[in-house]
């Protein structure tokens, strides 16, 4: 279908058809930094686009630029050939341009069928038509293959759930350009296949789709074509049949991959010693039962699972967010009750949110001030850090993760994810803990993060800490962790050491129920260093890295 | 298979799984319910202790004594579900009661009066809409900006009571329209009337909906492309209207216009909207939740005065029954994130 545009648009440049939506000279500045500079950008009718580059590159800026919700310095948007101006995303919405955000922004407390209708409800006599919207609702969200309750409200389901809905909202008008941005990030492999199906019948009617996702796979298996930015610039744009995924790393970091390098990972601790941190049978309704598990000094253990299986809960068990109703925990040998997150840090055990911005950053606040909070927490009121000492104190985190910009005094909320993350990381750190939970450190960032994140965790246990390390992502999980802890329905079912098991074993434990996995991983249980180095997942044809191995069922 | 995500239950047992549609649907609706129980339990009980006290005089009274709190209650109900509040409404309704009183005094008629009562507390409204939205005020210190405004304004007007003589005034509250022991008075019928519009826009306008929204997540509302700015100032302009049809009502209802009417009585209107079941934070609650949020608070007043004790008491128990409730509140609100 799109195969044969492209290459007009390729080959021939005189029977290029007019783009659906270009911004030229598109410049875009906060306070002294500028955040786009000159980008210039366009999509054609039924294509999927996809934007890339690393956290800070201008991304964000880009989708908000030409959906209205961030006014332009310089240059123009035209939408079909004409130039439009968007003041809010009320009016790029009526033009027919529909986003789907990554933070998932619809409303937990109306029902899925409004969120789906909301503002163009169906009405009738004046009266909205709620039977109708729930028909509607219906309809749409069984072109995504979702069969759910249109009159359930909507926070009584799963974020995966919402992303769907979201999306559903977005292709229930009349969309012209769509825009996905990371809507892959909560979905499990077949969801993902769906959404991409549904991504095929919308370009099929000629609607533009603008897909952002850091999941190089999935931009390449949907894309046809790629922009890529770098520091607010544009670097280019590229076909992805002609671009090796190598080279598209390169372009989005402005190094070579050679340099991002690989952490050879921390041996497994002696089998004598005592384990750092161990929980047996932490059990708490209704997510995990029964868990038992154990970390050693200086040891990296993942935490593998898929969504709902407990991953989450178990680390909130582990670090005091939430009291499980049963089990034991104990540190050094010794059982602890972690009541209280404070208890927890107490004891030298943090945790890290995989919500970034509701659970960790304070946006309003300075990258100085939520570096040193949890310190000044611990020191108690009484205590105040002199602020001469607490800018070293962030400067010095600053300078130790670079963190970018180095700027202590910037609201936190204005730094891109991955730097956002680093915030969170010193914050943990400047507490000097024994023991870290890192839930999802490297969701919804890129490449170029991701990488110097998962350095940060293998150089942090080096130095002797004993990082627990969750992640959707199996290969980011191999890579990391040097034992992994397989949970299936709130119980860890298999711990094994990383060298034993491949993306596809690993997955195969998580997704399947006994027999058939046992088998998998009989078969591929030769030691193997035959998953790539992250940058360049399968650059010559290796694993297919979804986000969360969901086989079937 | 996509449904797999769904926390459906495995053995579909036919009663749970209508019991988990109902409470996926209406979880919200949870707060009401305990509302109308406690209005039962109540009326019940004084029945059972007084023996005469579910009667049709009794219960007809009930919302007549009532009905300017029943319509300050329904504007509340707006403000508060967009996650606002507003402080003004008591002395909205004391400034267009005495300005209703004076200007009827010096020979207005009511024709041009009851429209001018309206647009003034309209106009309060609008000054504390725009407070809120174009210049970031807090919802608390601009309405309290405006309860000081309101209450000067009383004061301007008249310093001491005013007697209303005006025929048509008296009418809504002197004419009984009755049907086997039950009456109604046209107040009551305004109240039931600003009820009735009140529903209506909260379930089935766009505007009702965007309240909602905002109330759900201000940012997603924008987002999705609705008018937030616009609403977020109508509900102000609302809840001014309200308080200047409470003030029509309530001094017909007194027969005069006095500037210290409805000290607190904002506070009263925000407990019957509270109790009703609406969520101080915003997003969920009924307009009919805050009539029987007000029923509530009225049985309890006619309680107290057929037991002959302090009138003190009905504010204690009011004040006790808003502890519960919103204790009530955070518990369904914390059960529900606790299960996603």
């Amino acid at each position: 279908m799109s195969g044969g545009a492209r290459a007009t648009r390729h080959n021939g440049v005189m029977d290029e058809p007019p783009p659906l939506l270009e911004l030229t000279g598109t410049t875009v500045r906060f306070g002294a930094e500028t955040a786009l500079d000159t980008v210039d950008f366009r999509m054609f009718p039924g294509e999927v686009h996809s934007l890339m580059g690393e956290n800070g590159a201008g991304k964000s800026t880009l989708i908000k630029a030409l959906t209205g919700a961030q006014r332009l310095d310089a240059g123009e948007v035209r939408l079909a050939g004409e130039v439009v101006h968007f003041a809010t995303p009320a009016d790029a919405l009526r033009a027919g341009i529909s986003t789907v955000y990554q933070e998932i922004d619809l409303l937990p407390n109306l029902t899925v069928a409004e969120n789906i209708c909301l503002g163009r409800e169906p009405r009738r006599f004046g009266m909205l038509d709620w039977k109708a919207m729930r028909v509607r609702a219906r309809e749409v969200l069984a072109g995504l293959g979702l069969e759910i309750d249109p009159a359930s409200l909507l926070g009584t389901h799963s974020l995966a759930v919402q992303q769907l809905v979201a999306i559903a909202r977005a292709i229930s008008t009349d969309v012209r350009v769509l825009v996905l941005d990371e809507p892959t990030s909560s979905l499990d492999v077949d969801e993902v296949a769906e959404l991409f199906r549904v991504m095929r019948d919308l370009t099929q009617r000629g609607v533009a789709i603008l897909f952002v996702s850091h999941f190089l796979e999935q931009v390449y298996e949907i894309c046809d074509r790629i922009t890529v930015l770098r520091n607010g610039r544009l670097v280019g744009e590229y076909v992805p049949s002609e671009l090796l995924r190598i080279d598209l790393v390169q372009k989005m970091l402005g190094r070579s991959a050679a340099e991002l390098g690989t952490r050879a990972r921390v041996e497994p601790a002696a089998p004598e010693s005592v384990p750092l941190l161990q929980g047996d049978g932490v059990t708490r309704a209704p997510g995990i039962h029964g868990a038992g598990v154990e970390l050693a000094e200086g040891e990296v253990l993942g935490l593998a699972g898929l969504l709902g299986s407990g991953r989450t809960e178990l680390a909130r068990a582990l670090t005091g967010i939430d009291r499980p109703d049963a089990g034991i925990i104990t540190i050094s040998g010794q059982p602890v009750d972690l009541t209280s997150p404070r208890k927890a840090i107490s004891l030298g055990v943090v945790y890290s949110s995989e919500n970034r911005r509701t659970e960790g950053i304070i946006s309003e606040l300075s990258v100085q001030e939520n570096i040193t909070l949890a310190l000044q927490a611990e020191r108690g009121i009484l205590r105040r850090m002199r602020p001469q000492r607490r800018r070293e104190l962030a400067m010095s985190w600053i300078e130790a993760l670079d963190i970018r910009p180095a700027d202590p005094d910037r609201p936190a909320g204005t730094l891109s994810g991955g730097n956002q993350q680093k915030v969170l990381l010193a914050r943990l750190l400047a507490l000097s803990p024994r023991v870290i939970v890192l839930d999802e450190p490297t969701r919804g960032i890129d490449v170029g993060a991701k990488v110097e994140i998962q350095n940060l965790v293998g150089e942090l246990a080096d130095n002797g800490l004993s990082v627990v390390f969750i992640s959707a992502e199996l290969e980011e999980v191999l890579r990391v962790a040097s034992r992994v802890a397989v949970l299936r329905a709130g119980r860890i079912v298999e711990t094994l050491p990383s060298e034993s098991l491949t993306v596809e074993s690993l997955m195969a434990l998580v997704a399947q129920p006994d027999e058939f996995s046992e088998a998998v991983v009989a078969a591929a249980a030769v030691p193997a260093s035959s998953f790539p180095a992250q940058p360049a997942p399968s650059a010559e044809g290796g694993s297919p890295s979804p986000p969360t191995g969901g086989g079937p069922e | 298979m996509t449904t797999s995500i769904e926390t459906t239950p495995r053995r579909a047992d036919a009663a749970t799984s209508r019991y988990r549609t109902f409470m996926n649907r209406h979880s919200s609706l949870l707060p009401t319910f305990a509302a109308i129980v406690i209005l039962l339990v109540l009326l019940v009980g004084a029945q059972i202790a007084f023996g005469n006290f579910i009667t049709p005089r009794n219960l007809s009274s009930l919302l007549l004594d009532n009905a300017y709190l029943v319509i300050l209650a329904v504007g509340m109900t707006f403000v508060i579900i967009t996650g606002g509040i507003d402080l003004s409404v008591g002395s909205v309704m004391a400034f267009t009661g005495i300005l209703c009183a004076k200007l009827l005094a010096d020979g207005l008629p009511a024709i041009v009066v009851v429209p001018l009562m309206i647009l003034g507390g309209a106009a309060i409204g609008l000054l504390i809409g725009v407070l809120v939205q174009y210049f970031d005020v807090q919802p608390f210190i601009a309405s309290l900006a405006g309860l000081f405004l309101a209450r000067g304004l009383s004061f301007v007007v008249s310093l001491s009571s005013i007697k209303v003589e005006d025929p048509a005034i008296l009418w809504l509250q002197s004419t009984r329209f009755q049907l086997a022991g039950w009456y109604i008075t046209p107040t009551g019928i305004i109240a039931l009337l600003v009820v009735a519009i009140g529903v209506y826009v909260m379930q089935w306008t766009r505007f009702g909906r965007t309240i909602y929204a905002i109330g759900g997540s201000e940012q997603s509302a924008r987002l999705m492309g609705l008018p937030v700015a616009r609403t977020k100032v109508l509900v102000y302009v609302i809840s001014g209207v309200c308080g200047g049809l409470a003030g029509l009502v309530l001094t017909a209802y007194s027969g005069a216009g006095y500037p210290l009417n409805g000290v607190g009585t904002e506070l009263d209107a925000i407990a019957a909207v509270v109790i009703g079941g609406t969520i101080l934070t915003g997003g969920s609650g009924y307009v009919l939740g805050s009539l029987i949020g007000v029923l509530v608070y009225g049985t309890i007043t006619s309680v107290i005065s057929f037991m002959g004790a302090e009138q003190s008491w009905t504010r204690i128990i009011i004040g006790a029954l808003l502890l519960l409730f919103i204790v009530v509140q955070r518990v369904i609100v914390s059960r529900a994130d606790r299960r996603r």
